[in-house]
């Protein structure tokens, strides 16, 4: 039987997902995640044409506060878990060639 | 002499202090000596607080001296899972991508326990990320069942059921996004409560499902699990879905706790608890005896969505870990790979290196569930069952006051039993998610042991924002029996 989900397809969500995965990981994710698969489908012994999707059970919608500035994290404590920043900036490597042209 | 003072409740541990009969000290030093004593083999703690717990106790200790008024837990030594922001040492999630991460904030329950006058003695082990059933899926350290060092606490908060199974901490505090709290108190034979979504503040909890995870309290008995729902529940704007107290006020649990919830009724769903297995079943059986003693009315009641509870759940669950963990990215706090060779890998090598296995499969599923072409069938469809799992609730609490099933189809099973499969771990599962789904409050209460010597968890589902006849309703349970008094012999 085919695989709900195979390696081509593992690999394109993971690339989506920023995921560098390694080649056994692919193959384990492809197997594991179509036994998943393979059980979630029974979500479709339900008729569910009629029922509203639920996305959180409160019944509460958009959540305002009064447009007025508080106190927020400070620069330095902010900046203290960064693997690299300079002065008040995160700092990242390079993300532009030479020739963009930017 | 410690073990007596080991064996006391939070509350009378409280009241001893603030009537001066012990002091806070005494009470952490007892707590470290059991830590030292016992966690080497347990690994219930990633990081423990003693000079920093003396200090606080001394505090305490001296405010109560000098006749000062002090909160609910003054004195009392208390941990924390470590998926909550402190604002000291590391918040790791158990994970290799935080292992450094030093929160520069409190979560809003700390700032509560602290304000109660607890002291915080250290952070407790879980499944990376708390994605997992059994603490094992953690990249830091291995937590074992005290109550057989050869099996799973459960999870995944299992350092926090596993240090107050083994009185190494009067009280914790855990999350639970699919039973997380529920499931590994029911393994270590501790009582842990699930409060109503919306309930207890998320601010500075690290978010895996979003509209799933709740705070809640890992005790040793239902009297301490509503005194810590008197500190940490209520209303905090830093969380828009904290419910205000105009929708759902707050009320003193502890008030009335001892009175029995008269004509109380309860319905099981017999076909639903035919899949644990016979220990559990028999215990189940002997608790609503219990009840029935009590004179509380038993109503068979139907409830057919909930068999499909585990599939919309890990379509829900990963789809928002997926867009929840997209936050690690190597740039502004976590792991960053060395040496990247383009932007790209700072991201992708950073997230490898960083996540564990469980983690990323769960990614994966997640992204996979929302990805185009995909939506409507997995993450949608979940969405829409998740509505019909919870009519069923609905219906239900038309007639009784409360749903009792297991917490677990099975007591705490073997290390690395399932850990290679992980769709039979998240069968485990079964009994302890549609609570999440629906958003209600439930409660895992221990109701005796197998052959094995192994706690069975009892769990109690009540209407949203019921908490206060909840913890009646299980207190009932615990005021007829002395499961919650058995505690786990070391043999090391």
């Amino acid at each position: 039987m085919a695989k709900k989900i195979d390696e081509t397809q593992v690999r394109r969500v993971a690339k989506l997902a920023r995921l560098d995965l390694t080649d056994d990981e692919v193959a384990r994710f492809s197997t594991q995640l179509s036994a998943i698969l393979g059980y979630v489908e029974k979500l479709n012994e339900l008729d569910t044409d009629s029922v509203e999707p639920l996305a959180h059970c409160l019944p509460m919608h958009n959540v305002f506060r009064e447009d007025v500035i508080t106190e927020s994290l400070d620069t330095e404590l902010a900046l203290r878990n960064a693997p690299q920043h300079f002065e008040s900036f995160f700092k990242v490597p390079k993300i532009l060639d030479e020739d963009s042209g930017a | 002499m410690a073990d007596e003072l080991l064996n006391l409740t939070c509350k009378q541990l409280r009241d001893k202090i603030t009537a001066g009969t012990v002091t806070s000290v005494t009470a952490v030093e007892a707590v470290f000596a059991q830590i030292e004593a016992l966690d080497d083999k347990v690994g219930a703690y990633i990081s423990t607080y003693k000079d920093r717990a003396l200090e606080a106790a001394q505090t305490i200790d001296r405010k109560i001296a000098t006749g000062k008024s002090t909160g609910p837990l003054a004195g009392v030594p208390v941990a924390i899972k470590d998926n909550m922001c402190t604002d000291f040492g590391e918040t790791t999630c158990g994970s290799k991508i935080l292992e450094n991460f030093q929160a520069p904030y409190n979560a809003h329950v700390i700032e509560k326990l602290r304000a109660a006058d607890a002291v915080l003695i250290g952070k407790t082990n879980l499944d990376e990320f708390a994605m997992g059933s059994s603490t094992e899926n953690s990249a830091l350290k291995q937590t074992l069942n005290p109550w057989d060092l050869g099996s799973v606490p459960g999870g995944s908060s299992g350092g926090s059921a596993a240090a107050v199974a083994a009185r190494m901490c009067f009280a914790a505090l855990g999350s639970d996004t699919g039973g997380s709290i529920r499931q590994p108190a029911g393994f270590c034979g501790v009582v842990g409560l699930k409060p109503t979504y919306g309930r207890v503040s998320r601010f500075g909890l690290v978010a895996y499902g979003s509209s799933l995870d709740q705070i809640g309290p890992v005790t040793g008995n239902v009297t301490d699990a509503a005194l810590m729902m008197n500190v940490i529940a209520g209303h905090d704007k830093r969380d828009s879905t904290s419910v205000s107290n105009d929708m759902a006020p707050v009320c003193n649990y502890l008030e009335k706790l001892n009175e029995d919830v008269k004509g109380l009724k309860i319905a099981i769903v017999p076909e639903f608890n035919a899949g644990a297995d016979q220990n559990v079943q028999n215990a189940l059986t002997s608790a609503l005896d219990v009840y029935k003693n009590l004179g509380a009315q038993i109503i068979e009641v139907k409830m057919p969505h909930l068999d499909y509870a585990i599939a919309a759940y890990y379509l829900i669950a990963t789809a928002e870990a997926s867009s929840n963990l997209a936050r690690y990215d190597g740039v502004h706090y976590g792991h960053r790979t060395e040496n990247p060779a383009d932007y790209v890998e700072v991201y992708s090598k950073s997230r490898a290196e960083g996540f564990g296995a469980e983690v990323k499969r769960r990614i994966t599923l997640g992204t996979y569930a929302l990805s185009s072409g995909y939506y409507d069938a997995y993450y949608l469809k979940a969405l829409k069952v998740r509505n019909l799992i919870r009519t069923d609730f609905t219906k239900t609490f038309k007639e009784a006051d409360c749903i009792i099933m297991p917490t677990s189809p099975t007591t705490a099973f073997k290390l690395g039993e399932k850990i290679e499969d992980p769709l039979q771990m998240y069968l485990a599962d079964i009994y302890t998610i549609a609570a999440n789904l629906a958003g209600l409050p439930a409660i895992s209460i221990p109701c005796g042991l197998d052959k094995a010597n192994l706690p069975i968890g009892l769990q109690i589902l009540s209407p949203a924002f019921t908490e206060k006849k909840l913890l009646r309703i299980a207190r009932m349970f615990e005021g007829k029996t002395d499961y919650h008094n058995k505690k786990p012999v070391f043999q090391l």
